[in-house]
């Protein structure tokens, strides 16, 4: 495989003007063209200057990573595009909301798993659990896998957040 | 200081305050308030047109040949979904136009009202932006806004939709100079570093060319000028996509023809084995580069372009410059003249003689006989019998636009009015209507073929009524005559549905409309046909009747390389390889 062959998966951050529609265009960017979105998330970052700030996953060659960065740009509310995955040293972080069904022993092995997640239960009734987790995806994704055995029956993931590390801003 | 005005009244003053004198467009229940704007006033020239694709078609065209944006003004629901073929034209060939949709009432939006659809959602993927004007106070900072952005940057089309109740309502009106965008900025000036770079890789290049696009027009004519000086500096030759046709005068010895699909075999040949490619304003649409990883194989590539995401979207360039045509010009020559410096003359003189043996085999030859016009003959007598006035030539699509590309020569920018990236049949028409609104004494001809002219043939109405001289060249040989030949080329011969049946006699058409009807069916009628098609006032169409066989050559076929052209000769047999075949 050619080095511009490789997929490379990125994570983008974008802050745009809240207006309306604007989540559609960049959705729409992505499904138009054909462009991968693995997690898409968004909301207003700044009340007084009316911006929200999209982060998004997704995977494709250099060249289309290249594409996807320069057509989010020249969209018109689009304020910044910034590759966080190439252009700085970033920390990423995903929670989600999963919820456990089950008694006796299997859910004192779901508490325990869950402390060593350090998840939080965030609602409880007799048969069953809701956690609150959060970490890097990979974590989120190992403990929904340990979960399952255990009676897992519903997940809400909110997708990536990343922010770049050091004291500039976006 | 502020004024207080009704939603439909900021509209009317806004489009003044941006300087618009004409627009095109169609009434409906949406947009009564600011069609009685319209009617208590007498700045603004409204061109009823007789459907909402020729609205925005005549504003391309209006747009196109002028430099300024076009306007248009329809109604909701069928009004602006008419208008979506036009808009989606306007943004594959960036066009800057403004249209005004009129919308249902804000409460009554989402509701399946009569006449609403989503407009601002319809129109999000065939617009540069688009808007939706939810009260009278936002109306005359979107209207600003929306000329600022249509004509900024890459141009392009963009829709204000605007509910019928922000209409009647009262709202502050603002002059244009109190609106600033808060996030567009587009990039003018080039990366300088990047500027001398490709100076000094245009300089040392042995086998270089020039390969310039619609950028150059959408530049201005500066940028024409500019250009002319700096090919005629360096000596190079200099080859252009169909958009781009007009930037540099066809006259010129430095003038390789069109490049492309159909482009002349001394062009392609030329982009196939230059070492330095200049490209200036293009967007290596597939129609140029044929297949992709045979592009200008041993070349180095630069490419500038105003809009960052057309650099290394399908061919890699090794120096993309991101800026607008005429201010990377300008510093370009600026560098060259500095350093003073000097083409390599014996590797340029070894490159032209090449070129002249490419010359030499005559791509675009055709043979004439005296029993039928070949609508290549047909298209240069129609240009030695104009080319002394001053002629605008829009086309519709298929084979007589690329004859016209082909055969017909042009010495300035903005004449040269066709849909390149889209392909819209129906384009020419209404575009002609739009030119000749903008240039009221030129000749103004649509050169169409039978089966494009139907499309929009509703539009002798508006030209009648407006008492446009524009004339329709229809080069007639009774097939969507592109189809039919990639039908030959490609599926043995079997004409599927590209016969242009049960068709119109266009000499009673023009005549029931109240333009006049002329045919040409012979050789010996033809240069009497065209002669009194431009000399009859009002619109005419004249119905050229040709070779009914006759293919567009040459031809690189889909999937093939530049060094594969077929030429008319050796066009028997042709073949397309399988991979092609999937290709459009």
């Amino acid at each position: 495989m050619k080095k511009d062959e490789t997929i490379e998966r990125h994570t983008i951050a974008v802050l745009v003007d809240n207006e309306a529609g604007v989540l559609a265009r960049v959705i729409g960017l992505f499904s138009g063209r054909g462009y991968n979105i693995e997690s898409l998330t968004v909301a207003e970052v700044d009340q007084a200057e009316h911006t929200s700030r999209i982060t998004i996953v997704t995977v494709g060659t250099p060249m289309v990573i290249e594409q996807i960065k320069a057509q989010l740009d020249r969209l018109v509310p689009v304020h910044r595009v910034m590759d966080l995955t190439v252009e700085a040293n970033s920390v990423e972080r995903e929670m989600a909301l999963v919820k456990v069904a089950g008694t006796g022993e299997r859910r004192v092995e779901a508490l325990r798993l869950a402390d060593a997640f350090r998840a939080r239960v965030i609602d409880t009734t007799h048969t069953s659990f809701i956690f609150e987790v959060t970490g890097a995806p990979t974590k989120i994704d190992a403990f929904i896998g340990l979960m399952r055995p255990l009676g897992l029956v519903d997940v809400s993931r909110t997708g990536v957040v990343a922010i770049a590390r050091g004291p500039e801003a976006m | 200081m502020a004024q207080e005005l009704t939603g439909a009244e900021i509209v009317i003053k806004a489009l003044v305050d941006q300087g618009v004198d004409t627009i095109f467009g169609y009434p409906g229940g949406a947009v009564l308030p600011i069609y009685d704007a319209l009617f208590q006033q007498n700045k603004i020239r409204h061109i009823l047109v007789r459907h909402e694709q020729g609205a925005v078609h005549a504003a391309e065209g209006y747009a196109r040949s002028t430099g300024k944006p076009g306007v248009v003004l329809v109604t909701s629901g069928p009004g602006a979904t008419n208008a979506v073929t036009g808009l989606t034209d306007a943004l594959m060939d960036s066009i800057p136009i403004v249209c005004l949709t009129g919308q249902v009432a804000t409460h009554l939006i989402g509701s399946d009202a009569f006449q609403e659809c989503d407009t601002v959602g319809i129109t999000r993927h065939c617009t540069k932006h688009n808007w939706l004007v939810k009260s009278p106070q936002e109306l005359t900072r979107v209207m600003h806004e929306a000329f600022y952005v249509a004509t900024h940057g890459r141009p392009g089309p963009v829709v204000i939709d605007i509910p019928k109740d922000v209409q009647f309502q009262k709202g502050e009106y603002t002059g244009p100079q109190n609106v600033v965008h808060r996030t567009y900025r587009p990039k003018v000036k080039g990366d300088i570093e990047k500027i001398k770079q490709a100076v000094d890789l245009i300089a040392n290049a042995k086998k270089p060319v020039f390969y310039t696009g619609g950028g150059i027009i959408n530049s201005g004519t500066v940028a024409s000028q500019l250009l002319r000086e700096f090919v005629r500096l360096t000596g190079y030759p200099i080859t252009s996509t169909l958009m781009g046709l007009g930037a540099y005068p066809a006259s010129d010895k430095q003038w390789l023809g069109m490049l492309g699909m159909h482009g002349t075999f001394e062009a392609n040949n030329a982009m196939h084995d230059c070492d330095v490619l200049i490209n200036i304003g293009a967007r290596f649409d597939d129609r140029v580069t044929g297949r992709l990883d045979a592009f200008a194989p041993h070349s180095k590539k630069i490419h500038v372009d105003i809009d960052a995401s057309s650099i290394n979207k399908n061919v890699r360039v090794d120096i993309g410059i991101i800026g607008d045509c005429a201010h990377v010009l300008e510093d370009m020559l600026r560098i060259w003249k500095s350093k003073a410096r000097r083409p390599d003359k014996d590797a340029l003189s070894a490159w032209w003689k090449q070129i002249e043996a490419w010359r030499a085999r005559k791509s675009l030859s055709f043979k004439t006989n005296d029993d039928i016009i070949k609508p290549q003959q047909a298209i240069q007598r129609l240009y030695e019998l104009s080319k002394h006035r001053e002629t605008y030539i829009t086309t519709e699509v298929g084979q007589h636009q690329m004859w016209a590309a082909q055969h017909f020569p042009f010495e300035q920018p903005n004449r040269w009015m066709t849909s390149g990236g889209l392909g819209t049949m129906g384009y020419g028409f209404p575009a002609a209507i739009g030119v000749q609104i903008a240039h009221p004494d030129a000749l103004v001809i649509d050169i169409a073929g039978e089966a494009s002219i139907q499309m929009c043939i509703q539009e002798l109405s508006t030209a009648v009524q407006f008492m446009l001289p524009v004339k329709i060249f229809i080069i007639n040989n009774e097939y969507m005559g592109m189809v039919r030949q990639w039908q030959e080329l490609l599926h043995e011969g079997r004409y599927s549905h590209s016969y242009s049946d049960s068709l119109p006699d266009f000499v009673k058409l023009a005549e029931a409309y109240g333009a006049t009807g002329i045919r040409a069916s012979k050789p010996s009628e033809l240069d009497d046909a065209i002669k009194r098609m431009i000399d009859v006032p009002g619109p005419v169409i004249l119905d050229c009747v040709v070779d009914k066989f006759e293919n567009c050559y040459p031809m690189i076929p889909s999937g093939a390389a530049h060094n594969e052209m077929i030429l008319g000769d050796d066009a028997e047999g042709a073949t397309v390889s399988e991979e092609g075949k999937m290709l459009v």
